[in-house]
């Protein structure tokens, strides 16, 4: 009797840790964050924060130096995105971008040694001047998300050539010749948070332009179609978000009415513009860049690698706990102002002045003739 | 004398084979064969057998296998035929419905097609195994509550799998058959129709079932704790007094002033288990179909309780702003 006591007390507690063995072990702290008893609270393993606040440290910034003197395109050649400063910002910057982005490589990993910094040989050079532009558009344009700290290169690289999360449009797995994979139901995805919801949210909404609203906004049906598979491809895209920022649902919604911008937090205000800006970052600069691609930094279908909430967020709230790390690199702050001479341009731009004046020239003398034609004969033409 | 006495029974009945009462013509659809096993004894009867099968229970059991089968092997189908990735996988692996672009037409067999075929199939199990309940309750002289009760249960079923999807016009709208997979739908189901918590007949399926819930408790506790004085022969204790059966409803007088009786209770049981489903099934039926959003619903009849605003400046859809 007692052999058998001990062995289903072994079996309970032994099937107690297997089922626990996915939780934060307590005490968890809770912050309250909406109206008493609609469960609108923030909930912290301290455990965890500890190693959160570890992993989001800002580096050192370089001592500033002057925005004063000859600007950087005065002084180099093929200067694009920020030809607009000065000589030392621009040198300061591009210490700053290998400590961030290729600390191990050095200036060879953009530049060829023994060749001009001018040359466009690697394609991490075109690729990180794509990139230096998306950083700047982000803090230029979306204040709505990005305001009050805005983002650099370290956001996202902290040291690495690619940022550590990343994605690539969804293949299914390995399956039947014949069976048509539903691109769901598929264990171990880091990218739905383990579930077996949809495992690629990304390309339908931070990808293509589809509104991650399912709910219609009426209480009795108005003709509103949306699947029930939409809903789960946005709940997949909700873990995501959740898991990219530490945080639960509560953090944006009050979960009794997820549709509802009323019940919500502002943050859910920020998260939406989040998404806008994702999908303008994929579509204007990140597949920009596949062209110059190698295959080892292409997903399976040969896209490039793109941005979703994970890459800057990496389990923080906000990225880097809200550190103003742009405050130190205000040059990353604003798109390079149009420039001023561009012979291309100058040239198409007198082109077009003539082809005006001719234009004005021969409407003239229509306009003129006309008036002969209807006096006279005609002669004019 | 041992009794029963402790959560843990050390009590079995052992008797000699019985074959059970003669129901004439219908008797050669019985099984022959009887076995003892003392470890089901522990749980139950420890006499397996004979077993009722019938054309019915016969066709239900090959129905449902092969329903079993499609579905087995388009999860095995989906992890490339590997049985090491189909029982690590097992409980994301699913045999989804047809996706919305088919609405109610026929699919491809592997887009959605052998989703339709093993619902068919385990629908009609479903259905001559009902029919076996019946048949064999009328064999034993019975009334037909479990018939019913079942059926209540194949409605919500049902309504789930067929008469809602149809009703909606999309195979889409249906449950898939999978362990992750069906949970994911139901959550997803509630997100998309504004929060199901807000439908008043999800509301009672609760209660009832909450309610079956306590009631079991209530009564299995009742008569395990009269046990020693014979409870477990309920019917010849009812009309006597001293018995465990006055106990038993002694014990609710006292605690709560109202007791069920014997057979009372029993139509309680059997009530809040069928309406659990029953409103249930009327819950999921009205679900976008004549209902949109159960939130704005409630709302508008006033079951919404109204929080005060959590920011100074209200927060508005950003869409409405004309933002980008």
């Amino acid at each position: 009797m007692k052999i058998f006591d001990i062995k289903l007390f072994a079996g309970a507690s032994a099937l107690a840790a297997v089922m626990l063995g996915g939780c934060d072990l307590p005490p968890q702290e809770t912050v309250q964050r909406g109206y008493r008893g609609t469960g609108m609270e923030a909930v912290y393993s301290p455990e965890a924060l500890e190693e959160i606040v570890a992993a989001n440290q800002v580096p050192a910034a370089i001592p500033a130096v002057s925005a004063e003197g000859p600007k950087a395109s005065d002084i180099y050649q093929n200067v694009e995105v920020l030809g607009h400063l000065s000589v030392g910002e621009f040198t300061r910057l591009m210490a700053a971008i290998t400590q961030w982005v290729s600390p191990d490589q050095g200036c060879n990993y953009c530049h060829v040694a023994g060749e001009g910094f001018e040359e466009d040989t690697l394609y991490t050079k075109k690729v990180a001047r794509m990139m230096i532009a998306m950083t700047q558009n982000a803090n230029q344009n979306w204040d709505a998300h990005v305001g009050g700290a805005g983002v650099t290169c370290y956001t996202c690289h902290r040291g690495n050539n690619v940022p550590e999360q990343v994605w690539t449009i969804g293949v299914p797995p390995r399956h039947a010749s014949g069976h048509e994979h539903q691109m769901q139901n598929v264990a171990h995805q880091a990218s739905n948070a383990y579930t077996s919801l949809p495992f690629d949210p990304f390309t339908r909404y931070l990808l293509e332009d589809n509104p991650a609203r399912v709910q219609g906004d009426t209480a009795l049906p108005t003709g509103h179609e949306s699947a029930i598979e939409s809903t789960e491809y946005v709940y997949s895209l909700m873990t995501h978000y959740s898991d990219a920022l530490g945080v639960n649902c509560t953090h944006c919604h009050n979960s009794r009415a997820f549709g509802s911008w009323e019940e919500s937090n502002s943050e859910r205000v920020k998260a939406w513009h989040g998404q806008q800006m994702v999908k303008q970052m994929n579509n204007d600069y990140i597949n920009p860049t596949n062209a110059w691609l190698p295959a080892y930094r292409q997903g399976p279908l040969g896209d490039a690698q793109k941005v979703n909430c994970a890459t800057c967020h990496q389990g923080a709230y906000q990225p880097l706990l809200g550190a103003n790390m742009l405050a130190d690199y205000p040059n990353l702050g604003s798109l390079a102002p149009p420039a001023e001479t561009n012979p291309a341009e100058d040239a198409m731009d007198a082109m077009k002045d003539v082809i005006d004046e001719a234009v004005d020239a021969i409407q003239e003398m229509e306009s003129a003739g006309l008036d002969q034609d209807v006096t006279s004969s005609g002669e004019a033409h | 004398m041992r009794e029963y006495q402790n959560i843990f029974t050390q009590v079995q009945v052992s008797a000699p084979d019985y074959p059970g009462v003669p129901i004439g013509e219908d008797e050669r659809n019985r099984t022959k064969g009887i076995v003892h096993n003392h470890l089901l004894g522990k749980l139950g009867d420890a006499q397996i057998g004979p077993i009722y099968l019938g054309a019915l229970g016969v066709f239900a059991l090959i129905t449902g296998v092969l329903a079993f089968l499609i579905i087995g092997m388009n999860m095995l189908a989906s992890v490339n035929w590997d049985p090491v990735q189909f029982v690590r996988q097992l409980f994301w692996l699913s045999l989804d419905p047809p996706g919305p672009e088919y609405g109610l037409s026929i699919p491809p067999l592997n887009d959605g097609g052998w989703w339709l075929i093993a619902g068919a199939l385990l629908t009609l199990s479903i259905m001559l195994w009902w029919a076996r309940t019946f048949r064999i309750s009328r064999n034993l002289g019975m009334s037909n509550y479990l018939a019913w009760a079942f059926g209540a249960a194949i409605f919500l079923y049902l309504v789930l799998g067929f008469i809602r999807p149809v009703l909606m016009g999309s195979w889409n709208e249906a449950v898939p058959f999978g362990i992750f997979p069906h949970l994911d739908w139901t959550a997803a189901f509630s997100l998309r129709y504004g929060n199901l918590f807000y439908n008043p007949f999800h509301m009672l399926s609760i209660a009832f079932l909450y309610g079956s819930a306590v009631l079991f408790a209530m009564h299995g506790a009742t008569i395990l704790a009269t046990s020693r004085y014979g409870a477990d022969r309920e019917i010849d204790q009812i009309t006597d007094r001293g018995t465990a059966a006055e106990r038993g409803a002694l014990f609710w007088r006292w605690c709560m002033g109202f007791n069920a009786s014997m057979e009372s209770i029993h139509r309680w049981a059997w009530w809040f288990a069928v309406l659990t489903v029953i409103t249930g099934a009327i819950g999921i039926l009205l679900t976008g179909t004549v209902v949109e959003n159960w939130y704005l619903w409630g709302m508008k009849h006033g079951i919404v309780p109204a929080y005060p605003p959590l920011e100074a400046a209200p927060v508005l859809d950003p869409m409405m702003e004309g933002a980008q």
